[in-house]
């Protein structure tokens, strides 16, 4: 972090979001600053994913505000925001499960410079070699790791400098889980990402995450850096139970 | 034999025109799962157009009947293009959201509106339309005088459909485009997400249906030599029955079913009777619908998550 005050990448003000008539968000404040891995955790119908698919404007927010890059996005049309520089790998991955995982790629890069598609599909194929022996294969036949992959290489193709990831170790194995954490640290650390992680596998994601913010019924209740959060007594009775 | 051989010919391109129609069902079905009731009036409304361009080109001097008809393709293409796109703008992009049977209501609507507005417009009586293209071969003759033949219209359907249909599978399968349309079909939301404009995608899948339900009313007009206000209801429910028996939301069944209707009507008049080929599509129609609703080509539901 440099040392002059800057505006934070990403800056959500007040937002609530409905369904319908169902108030999913009431009134969240959070920001990601440039370069930052942040963590957002808390239980099942927290209102987590509400708040990844309202940055994306779908659905949108109803009172408040989203900032990216300092401008306001709140009412931008969802196809224009990828164009922004912002991908989402979403609840439930939604891999094209008709199309191949060459095609589900080439879905992401739409958004990208042209002219930019063999190098990222190099990178991602770098990140993910199972992706690659898996190219021609059709999305839907895929396991759930592989499709969290290719959900999250899909993302990447389009070349963001805000990544959006909810859940990515839903379902898998420890061992994928392990491997996909990994690479969310290197392209971090290598590519200058900023992350986002939507996570119910707290301890992961508080050790990888720099700060973090824990959702409770569509509020923001606690915030701290990933290692304030793991020590924090609510957070351990409430989210690290059990498991480790 | 030789009567085989000319109710084969006859029955290819009279499948290759359902086919051309079916298309505009199967792939907005396949994108809004919705039937466009309307579109059997979008291929009437491009054979209407058909015939007005001959006429005004005619009267421009334009007489050299390749070039006459390239230009009238063209014409006939863009205006019920139009028609496609407003159509969808007005009677069913305002109801998407709504309840699935609200869209449908309105195409019904927006069917019966365009058969009393061209009928209002153009007058109900038939249009006939001078034969343009006339000639062709003789592929064999038997010893009594019976000649199977094949018509240069008949070659122009058949080449000019495989034609169009390959193109079109090319933009499905290869293009930017055609991903976006088959992403928009399975999952609108992540479409979205990754800058696929999904309303646009939407239109353009109308346009283009609706482009090639005026190339089979060109293709109609020039065949039967007269049309009139009605012709899409029959023809557009022959394209859905063909749509539905090839798998409805499948393009390849599209093309399969089409060309299977025209066989099976073509057939049925020449050996059975004339009188009752309708009733012979559309028990097709119920059969593929009680014992194989996904149709021949069509996919199944079940998805792995």
């Amino acid at each position: 972090m440099s040392g002059q005050m800057r505006e934070p990448m990403l800056k959500i003000s007040g937002v609530h979001t409905f369904y319908g008539s169902i108030e999913a968000l009431k009134g969240v404040d959070m920001e990601v600053s440039a370069g930052e891995i942040v963590t957002l955790i808390g239980a099942n119908g927290a209102g987590k994913s509400t708040l990844l698919m309202t940055i994306c404007g779908n659905p949108r927010a109803k009172s408040g505000s989203v900032h990216f890059e300092g401008e306001d996005i709140t009412r931008v049309p969802t196809f224009e925001i990828v164009r922004r520089g912002i991908a989402q790998s979403p609840e439930g991955r939604r891999i094209f499960g008709r199309m191949t995982v060459l095609e589900n790629l080439q879905m992401g890069s739409i958004t990208a410079q042209p002219g930019s598609f063999s190098r990222e599909l190099e990178r991602v194929y770098t990140l993910f070699p199972r992706l690659k022996e898996r190219q021609a294969q059709r999305g839907g036949t895929l396991s759930g790791g592989e499709q969290q992959m290719l959900a999250i290489g899909r993302a990447l193709m389009s070349q963001p400098r805000l990544l959006l990831l909810d859940e990515p170790s839903l379902g898998l194995a420890p061992l994928i889980v392990k491997q996909i954490f990994k690479v969310i640290e290197d392209i971090n650390r290598e590519q200058k990402m900023t992350v986002f992680l939507v996570e119910q596998n707290a301890f992961h994601a508080l050790k990888l995450a720099h700060r973090g913010y824990v959702m409770v019924n569509g509020n923001i209740t606690l915030q701290g850096t990933g290692r304030e959060l793991l020590a924090n007594e609510e957070v351990r009775t409430a989210y690290l139970e059990g498991g480790h | 034999m030789e009567y085989f051989l000319q109710q084969l010919i006859n029955g290819l391109t009279l499948g290759a025109i359902y086919g051309l129609i079916a298309i505009g069902y199967t792939m907005v079905y396949g994108i809004i799962g919705m039937i466009n009731f309307a579109h059997g009036e979008i291929y009437m409304i491009g054979a209407f157009i058909a015939v007005i361009s001959f006429i005004v080109l005619g009267a421009a001097g334009i007489t050299w009947v390749p070039i006459m008809l390239l230009l009238v393709l063209i014409i006939s293409m863009v205006f019920t293009s139009i028609y496609g796109w407003t159509i969808e703008r007005l009677a069913y992009r305002p109801l998407r959201g709504s309840f699935r049977l609200a869209p449908l209501i309105s195409a019904i609507g927006m069917s019966i509106f365009l058969q009393n507005y061209v009928q209002l417009v153009q007058g109900a009586r038939v249009k006939p339309m001078p034969p343009m293209i006339q000639g062709g071969f003789t592929v064999m003759e038997r010893a009594d005088g019976f000649a199977v033949s094949i018509s240069y219209l008949q070659i122009i359907i058949i080449l000019l459909t495989t034609a169009l249909m390959a193109g079109f599978t090319l933009l499905i399968t290869r293009t930017e485009l055609g991903r976006a349309q088959r992403a928009c079909e399975q999952d609108k939301t992540m479409a979205g997400l990754l800058g696929v404009n999904v309303d646009r995608t939407i239109s353009l899948t109308f346009v283009l249906g609706a482009a090639l339900a005026a190339v089979a009313g060109v293709m109609v007009t020039l065949y039967y030599g007269v049309i009139d206000f009605f012709i899409g209801f029959l023809a557009g429910v022959k394209a859905f029955t063909a749509a539905v028996l090839g798998g409805i939301g499948s393009l390849p069944g599209a093309m399969l079913g089409g060309l299977l209707i025209g066989l099976i009507e073509a057939f049925w008049s020449a050996y059975f009777s004339i009188e009752y080929k309708d009733v012979a599509t559309f028990t097709i129609l119920v059969l593929v619908l009680i014992f194989r609703p996904t149709g021949l080509l069509g996919k199944p539901e079940i998805e792995k998550v």
